[in-house]
């Protein structure tokens, strides 16, 4: 028995995977749930309390689409009372001014806004719907209000090279913060990652960008990015190491040490509809399995880095290299490192950069019932 | 940059005190800050009410065991960090 070393510090509350958008990268599984599934709001406010009593200072909400849910702004009322800070992450299309006064009424404290791009073409290619004006108009209403806002950008080859007009578009924007995130290549994404990754020449002209930008922008908004870890020496300590700060209950009630835990084949996912939040986190199977070093092969076994990245990320591990419990592929110590090599040296053939006629078609995440 | 002694410091929108454990914390957009001491002293002043002189007159007075130059030195250092954070925003 591993003892949970401490309590999480925020959990991912995944409301729903009903989403207006496509996006050729979505997070969620493959499997997607749905609406009758999902958890009911009495359910949630239970959950709100429990993490609350467990110690979470932070809930996000995301989903899917998170204002899908009808009961949006008594989920953020309930999370308000329970004590919790909430973060809002959201496409902003089922927004208008009344719906955001709501939300703010009820204790919103943060609200994320996720764009696809920074001009409507690309955007629509890559979310499969035309959302970019609406966006625009959700940032001219969080303007005149008391809130605090993210633009979050998530980057891949068709729009790292846009990365100075997202900058200036937050600029414009009221937010104090923007994140550029690469794609992270799990579930959708993984499977149109040949399209998705951009190029060394890419990804390193983005980050001089974003690095000026830190420094001209410093006390104005804060600006963070986290580059494909594939291109990366060492593997992301991912989700801050399993079961060591975050908890992600899914639209259904299953409660995940990380997004993608459900691909991992043997583990058995408690859920909250008949488990208590502290029992899950300190005791159940799948929160253990990969918490600590016990479980960890060389060379993370013996890695003076194995406290900094807890030996990456566990999906990847069995994505790339097959086995769950490997050092994540991305990891230049890895056995298995080749395999990420060989995605790159394809990524990175001078003919590659350009998709041709014959590169596969995008694979869009649909709508569950 | 150094803020001005005559300005008001203001947490920002979306950045509020919280507790946790009887720690003290200041909850911003995704992360939380642990807040001791003279932390916690500064923060609680960030109101829009105290000015930055006064929240270091203020802490001089508590401290008055510190030498006054370091904790102006340490104040004014650690309301520029939370304007970096965006946790913070001057008003005239």
């Amino acid at each position: 028995m591993i003892s949970a070393p401490t309590n999480p510090l925020a959990i991912i509350a995944e409301l729903t995977h009903r989403c207006p958008l496509h996006c050729v990268y979505c997070s969620n599984p493959v499997e997607l749930q749905s609406r009758a599934n999902e958890l009911d709001t009495q359910t949630w406010s239970r959950v709100f309390r429990e993490a609350a009593e467990l110690g979470v200072l932070q809930a996000d909400f995301t989903g899917g689409e998170p204002l899908a849910r009808t009961d949006i702004v008594d989920l953020v009322r309930a999370a308000r009372t329970a004590g919790l800070y909430i973060n809002l992450i959201t496409s902003g299309l089922p927004l208008d001014e009344a719906r955001l006064d709501a939300l703010l009424g009820a204790g919103l404290d943060h609200l994320q806004l996720s764009f696809q791009g920074a001009r409507e073409e690309i955007a629509a290619e890559i979310s499969g719907t035309k959302s970019h004006a609406q966006k625009l108009r959700v940032l001219q209403w969080l303007k005149s209000r008391r809130i605090a806002v993210t633009l979050n950008f998530v980057i891949h080859r068709s729009n790292i090279d846009q990365i100075e007009e997202m900058l200036a578009l937050a600029e414009f924007s009221s937010a104090t913060r923007v994140e550029f995130a690469n794609v992270q290549y799990y579930g959708w994404a993984f499977a149109n990652r040949e399209r998705l990754l951009p190029t060394r020449a890419q990804l390193d002209r983005s980050i001089a960008i974003l690095k000026s930008a830190q420094e001209r922008l410093r006390g104005k908004i804060r600006v963070e990015y986290v580059v494909p870890d594939y291109y990366a020496k060492y593997p992301k300590p991912c989700m801050g190491g399993w079961g060591r700060k975050l908890m992600l209950i899914t639209p259904t009630g299953d409660a995940l040490p990380c997004h993608a835990a459900q691909i991992i084949p043997g583990l058995h996912f408690e859920n909250v509809k008949h488990r208590g939040l502290r029992e899950i986190w300190e005791n159940s199977a799948a929160f253990q399995k990969f918490r600590g070093q016990a479980w960890m092969q060389e060379p993370c076994k013996t890695c003076d880095r194995r406290e900094q990245d807890f030996g990456g990320c566990r999906c990847q591990a069995l994505l790339l290299a097959g086995d769950a419990s490997a050092t994540d592929p991305v990891c230049s110590l890895a056995p298995t490192r080749g395999k990420v090599d060989a995605i790159l040296a394809a990524v990175n053939k001078p003919s590659a950069a350009e998709p041709s006629l014959t590169t596969p078609a995008w694979l869009y995440r649909p709508n569950p019932a | 940059m150094t803020p001005d002694p005559q300005s008001h410091p203001r947490l920002a929108p979306g950045c509020r005190l919280g507790e946790n454990n009887q720690q003290r914390v200041l909850l911003m957009p995704e992360r939380a800050l642990r807040l001791n001491g003279p932390s916690l002293e500064i923060v609680q002043r960030c109101d829009g009410k105290h000015t930055v002189q006064q929240i270091i007159t203020d802490l001089q007075q508590i401290y008055s065991k510190a030498e006054p130059k370091k904790v102006e030195t340490d104040i004014l250092g650690y309301l520029t960090l939370l304007h970096d954070q965006r946790a913070l925003d001057f008003d005239a």
